[in-house]
Formats: C-alpha cells, sequence, structure tokens
C-alpha cells in the first residue's frame, strides 16, 4: 500500500475540568456515559488510530456527536488533545511552536468547512486569495494564483461578487479554491458538503473527484452521510462515541460490518452500486464469454449478464483473468445481511 | 433605643476632616502636575484653535459649499446635502454662525480624540476577559456619574477654558466607542475566525484582516453614538468656558430668554440630525456587500 502521509496514535480528547486525570479512567474502560455520570467530564475522543495514506481520500464518518469535527481539528491543531500523537509526514504537529504551526497550517495543511466561513466583506478572488495574502505573497501573484482556482472549480465570472451575493454551492466552491489556492498537500474538508442540497452536493462531489484526479492530495473528509463516504472515499473510518469502530475500504465496510452500528449505517445504501464485481467473485474462470474489469460494480453488470443471457462471467484484471462472478455470488452480495438476534442498539 | 433610631454615622469633625484632607491632597496634586498635564493637552488645544479660526476665516459660503460636499459624499443623498445646505443658511441669518463653528469644531476634535483612544481601547477589552471586566465599571461610572461633579477635579486641574471642556466632553462620549468596539469584535463569527486560524494567520493578520472589518458596523454605531453624546454635551461644556452654542442657551437660562435659548437650542438640534443621519448613511454604505439574496 502507499506511503503513510498522516498519522493518529492514541489519541484522546477528553472536555471538562481536568481532562488529564480522566485518561486513566478511559484507558481502564470507563465508557462515555459513566465519564460523564461520575466524573462529570465529556468523551471527545477514545483512544483513535488511523494511518492516513498520501494521496487519497480517507473519509471519516460517523453520527452527530461521535467526535468527527474534534478530530479533524486536531489534525492542524485548532483543538489540543488531551493525550496522543499527530504525525504528518513523521513530523509530531503537538510539539510544533506557535511560529511553526503557522508555517505548516500556512503551507501544509488547507480547511473546508460546513458553514463555508467567508469573508463577507471580499470579494469571491480576494476570498480565494486569503490564504496567500496571509503567506505574505505579493498582490498580483495572490490574484494570478486565484485566478486559476476560480477558473478551475467554475467561477469565472463572479471574481467580483461578494459572497452574500452567491448561492450556497457557489459559496462552497469559493471555499474549495481558497483551500486549494495555498498549494498544500493535504486538505481536511469538514462535513464541507453537507450543508448543500442534494443535487448542488453531487456537483460538488463530481468537481472534488475530477479536481483529485489530477491533483492527487491527501483529503481528508468528514461526512455523516454514508452515500457520501461510500462514493468519494478511498478509505472509511466510522467514528462512534469518539472511538474508531472500524475502518477499511468502503467495500469492505459494506461486505462485513464489524457490528450492529455499523449495519444499521449500511443498511439502506445501494449495496449493487457500491460493491464491485471483484469484492464477490469466485475461484475459477466461466466459458460464458462474457467478462468484466474487476472495478465494474454490480449496477452495471447484472444488466450485462442479463442482457447477454449468462449466469456467470469472468473478472479481469490488467487483461488477465482472475477469477469469475455468478448471478449467485451477485444476489448474495446485494442482500442485506441479517442483523444478530437480541442484539439491540440505540444511538443517542 | 437610639442605636435603631439614629444612624451611626461618622463623626461630624471626622468627617469634614476626612473631606479637608481629600480636597488638600489634590489641590497639591494639582499644583503640582496642573502644568505638566496642561502642556500634555497643548497641542490639542491649538490644534483646536487652529480649527476653529481656519473655518471661521474661510468665506461662509465656501464653508456651506465644504458642509454640503461633506453631506452628500458620507450620505450619496442629495436631499441630505441640500438639508444641511438650509440648515446652515438659516443658521447663519439667524447670527449663530460664529457660535456654530465653534461647536461644530470641538465636536469634530471630542470625536477624533474619541475614536483614537475609544477603538483601541475597545480592541483590548475584546481581547481579555480581565480587561473586559476591569474597564467596563468604569465606563458605567463616566456615563452615569452627574457631569458636574467631575467637571470639579478637570477645572481644579486645568481651570477653565477650551482643553478642561473638550476632556469634560470626551469623558462623556467615549463610552459608547469602546463598547461597540468591544462588542463588535466579540459577535465575530467564530467559524470565520477559525478558518483565519486554519489558513495560518497572526493574531495581527486576524484583528486587521477578519474581526475589525466584520466588527466594522458595529463600530460606526458607536462613533454615531460618541458624535451624539458629545452634542449633548455642548451646553455643559459652555459652562467652563468653551465657546459655541452652549453659551447663549446659558444666558438664556439665567436671564429667561426664551427665543434666545429656542434658537441656539434648535440649531443644536439641527447639527445632531445633520451628524446622525450622515454618520448612519455612510455606516450603512460601508455595507452594501451584505446585501444580496443570501445571508452568510
Amino acid at each position: 500500500m502507499s506511503d503513510i502521509k498522516v498519522s493518529i496514535k492514541n489519541l484522546y480528547k477528553i472536555f471538562g475540568s481536568n481532562p488529564k486525570s480522566m485518561v486513566q479512567h478511559v484507558e481502564n474502560g470507563c465508557s462515555k456515559a459513566d465519564l460523564l455520570a461520575n466524573h462529570k467530564h465529556v468523551l471527545g475522543l477514545n483512544n483513535v488510530n488511523i494511518n492516513i495514506p498520501a494521496r487519497q481520500i480517507q473519509v471519516i464518518m460517523g453520527l452527530s456527536g461521535s467526535g468527527k469535527s474534534t478530530l479533524i481539528r486536531h489534525f492542524n491543531r485548532l483543538i489540543e488533545p488531551t493525550a496522543g500523537q499527530v504525525l504528518v509526514d513523521g513530523e509530531d504537529v503537538l510539539s510544533m511552536s506557535e511560529d511553526q504551526l503557522r508555517d505548516f497550517r500556512r503551507n501544509k495543511m488547507s480547511m473546508v468547512f460546513q458553514k463555508f466561513a467567508l469573508l463577507p466583506h471580499r470579494t469571491v478572488i480576494d476570498n480565494v486569495s486569503f490564504g496567500l495574502k496571509i503567506k505574505g505573497l505579493p498582490v498580483e501573484e495572490q490574484h494570478e494564483r486565484a485566478q486559476k482556482w476560480i477558473d478551475r472549480v467554475g467561477l469565472t465570472g463572479f471574481e467580483q461578487n461578494y459572497p452574500a451575493q452567491l448561492s450556497g454551492g457557489m459559496q462552497q466552491r469559493v471555499g474549495l479554491a481558497r483551500a486549494l489556492a495555498t498549494d498544500a498537500d493535504i486538505l481536511l474538508m469538514d462535513e464541507a458538503f453537507s450543508a448543500l442540497d442534494p443535487l448542488i452536493r453531487n456537483d460538488m462531489q463530481d468537481i472534488l473527484l475530477k479536481l483529485q484526479d489530477e491533483l492527487h492530495k491527501t483529503i481528508i473528509f468528514i461526512t455523516h452521510d454514508l452515500d457520501e463516504a461510500l462514493r468519494i472515499g478511498d478509505n472509511i473510518v466510522i467514528l462512534r462515541d469518539g472511538a474508531v469502530i472500524q475502518q477499511g475500504a468502503p467495500q469492505e465496510i459494506v461486505l462485513d460490518p464489524a457490528d450492529d452500528y455499523v449495519r444499521d449505517f449500511i443498511k439502506d445504501i445501494n449495496r449493487a452500486r457500491v460493491l464491485n464485481v471483484e469484492s464477490v467473485m469466485e475461484e475459477g474462470t466461466s466459458d460464458s464469454g462474457l467478462s468484466f474489469a474487476s472495478t465494474t460494480t454490480l449496477e452495471e453488470a447484472l444488466p450485462a449478464m442479463a442482457a447477454a443471457n449468462v449466469t456467470s462471467a469472468n473478472v479481469e484484471q490488467d487483461g488477465t483473468v482472475i477469477g469469475m462472478v455468478t448471478l449467485n455470488d451477485m444476489i448474495g452480495g446485494i442482500a442485506r445481511p441479517a442483523r444478530h438476534e437480541g442484539e439491540g442498539v440505540t444511538y443517542r | 433605643m437610639e442605636f435603631l433610631d439614629e444612624f451611626p454615622e461618622m463623626g461630624r469633625k471626622d468627617l469634614r476632616e476626612l473631606k479637608k484632607g481629600i480636597d488638600a491632597s489634590f489641590r497639591e496634586f494639582s499644583r503640582a502636575n496642573g502644568d505638566g498635564i496642561e502642556a500634555f493637552f497643548e497641542p490639542l488645544m491649538h490644534f483646536m484653535v487652529w480649527l476653529e479660526k481656519l473655518m471661521l476665516a474661510t468665506p461662509w459660503p465656501i464653508m456651506i459649499l465644504i458642509f454640503g460636499l461633506l453631506a452628500w459624499w458620507g450620505s450619496r443623498s442629495i436631499w441630505l446635502a441640500l438639508g444641511t445646505v438650509a440648515s446652515f443658511l438659516v443658521i447663519g441669518y439667524f447670527g449663530m454662525w460664529e457660535d456654530t463653528m465653534a461647536t461644530v469644531a470641538i465636536i469634530s476634535v471630542a470625536t477624533l480624540v474619541c475614536i483614537g483612544v475609544g477603538i483601541p481601547l475597545g480592541i483590548l477589552m475584546s481581547r481579555s476577559d480581565r480587561m473586559q471586566a476591569a474597564i467596563t465599571p468604569i465606563l458605567d461610572i463616566m456615563q452615569t456619574i452627574p457631569s458636574f461633579v467631575y467637571l470639579i477635579p478637570i477645572i481644579m486641574l486645568l481651570g477653565i477654558g477650551k482643553v478642561p471642556g473638550l476632556l469634560a466632553v470626551c469623558v462623556y462620549a467615549i463610552p459608547p466607542i469602546v463598547r461597540l468596539t468591544n462588542l463588535g469584535i466579540r459577535l465575530v463569527d467564530k467559524e470565520v475566525l477559525e478558518a483565519a486560524d486554519a489558513f495560518g494567520a497572526s493574531s495581527r493578520q486576524k484583528l486587521f484582516d477578519v474581526q475589525i472589518p466584520l466588527a466594522l458596523p458595529n463600530i460606526f454605531a458607536g462613533v454615531n453614538q460618541t458624535i451624539m453624546m458629545a452634542l449633548a454635551m455642548v451646553v455643559i461644556a459652555s459652562m467652563i468656558g468653551v465657546k459655541g452654542l452652549g453659551v447663549p442657551v446659558l444666558r438664556a437660562i439665567s436671564n429667561q430668554y426664551l427665543a434666545l435659548g429656542l434658537m441656539n437650542g434648535l440649531a443644536i438640534v439641527a447639527l445632531a440630525i445633520i451628524f446622525d443621519r450622515v454618520s448612519q448613511q455612510y455606516g450603512k454604505r460601508l455595507q452594501k456587500h451584505r446585501e444580496g439574496g443570501h445571508g452568510v
């Protein structure tokens, strides 16, 4: 697998009057509810360990209150952890001095916000230039580089508008362009598309994926929307009550949910659109004459098989056959996994 | 039960001694430092005298034209500009030109002093809760203590004249701009500040690129309030030797000249309305970018 860009190790965040002393209780297995009831401290993050590979989209998801927004603010140290490590390119963010940290934020990591957080008194181009202005670049260069990103996100012609004159989707394009303009290799996106209408959200996901195809940045994307996570994520981490419940590729999470919480999460998704033929294939070869690339989704493969009137097909990777799928495999993949009897999950 | 009927007050003699002691020590202080303090404020006095002389030396039609243009520049409203010109013409026709110029001069200088001292003080207050807790009660005192009470130490220190008058006006007029600067900066959207942090802004960059510009509507409301309160002090300031529209009002009070009092009073009202409308329109114009179909 590719090299690790960002690594979070044994990260704890506890809110309250004396958080440091509470780490021991949490390590000994004290739950979020017990910590609140017995010690009046709120458990934000509980022993989080994540390795984020370079040049991929890492999605962190969970319901509200699961700690995902708290977690993303640890990457650039907008929030100080109670205990643990945050390593970026092997460098410990938590040991940086104030000057080093400012430099790090200016050059290494930029951020897109859920509510856009644009400057209402600045025009679009000045908003996109914001990070460059902070860096102290000359005005002409700021505007030249900002213009490039304004064009890339499709806002050409709106340079002199104020944020209040734009729709939500366009405002978030400004937010995205502002984050890209600093040329940081790591992009933090805190529920960046959650405030947008579904259609606009789709558009923005397309823009992001298209840009990522060329830019290959390391993107850390927070969302509560599983469809979004499955669509854009190369890897997904699922958080609950501040702890990581499962991490892996979208396929793995859909096929093999770690517990009923994750199972509930994935029960309403369109599995045929997420799963590809490789994830349900078996050994052997098919003589049906039909073959699919390994990344073909079941949604695409099934009608093709029906049209060819066959019940099995080969799966190919780079031109060589690596296995086969049968209709039964595919139906099994689409079927919703059964819940374990008697295990109720309640969410708060 | 003598104890309950009579309040156990301090002995009359002790009280007199205490008051005498305070008076004497302050007199001592003002004798020792009065000249120094006066010297400190001298440039301010020169500026005020220079401004007043300049306005009186300029031919009146030019002054009226300048006022009209300033009103138009501030408000972009032709009616407000015409109203300003008309008001000054009427004021001049009723023989109040010189007093009005003196009043405009002191109000302008007082407003500048209040802005120069008040905005930095407000910024300081917004940066720490302790600072806010320390300054707020002082502002409360400045706004509620009867003006005559703080005129006493000011006169003891600086005597009678323009500078003590200016100080008295500023003491009364500065609280709103300090309060509203502090409030405006504290109300700045936390998300936008977080974004500035995330892009690595230093606290200086945050102050000048984010906090002050976003607080500007409130700061401007403070400037407007400060001007209004400075105008309200014109009559009281005239009691300690400030020339202007307050002097004839005082004369009218002591001699029961109804017409004189009414005319000069109305001239103050006219100034207040002009200053208020022009500065409000200007403040609104600064906020033009907030208009549009979508809130931020």
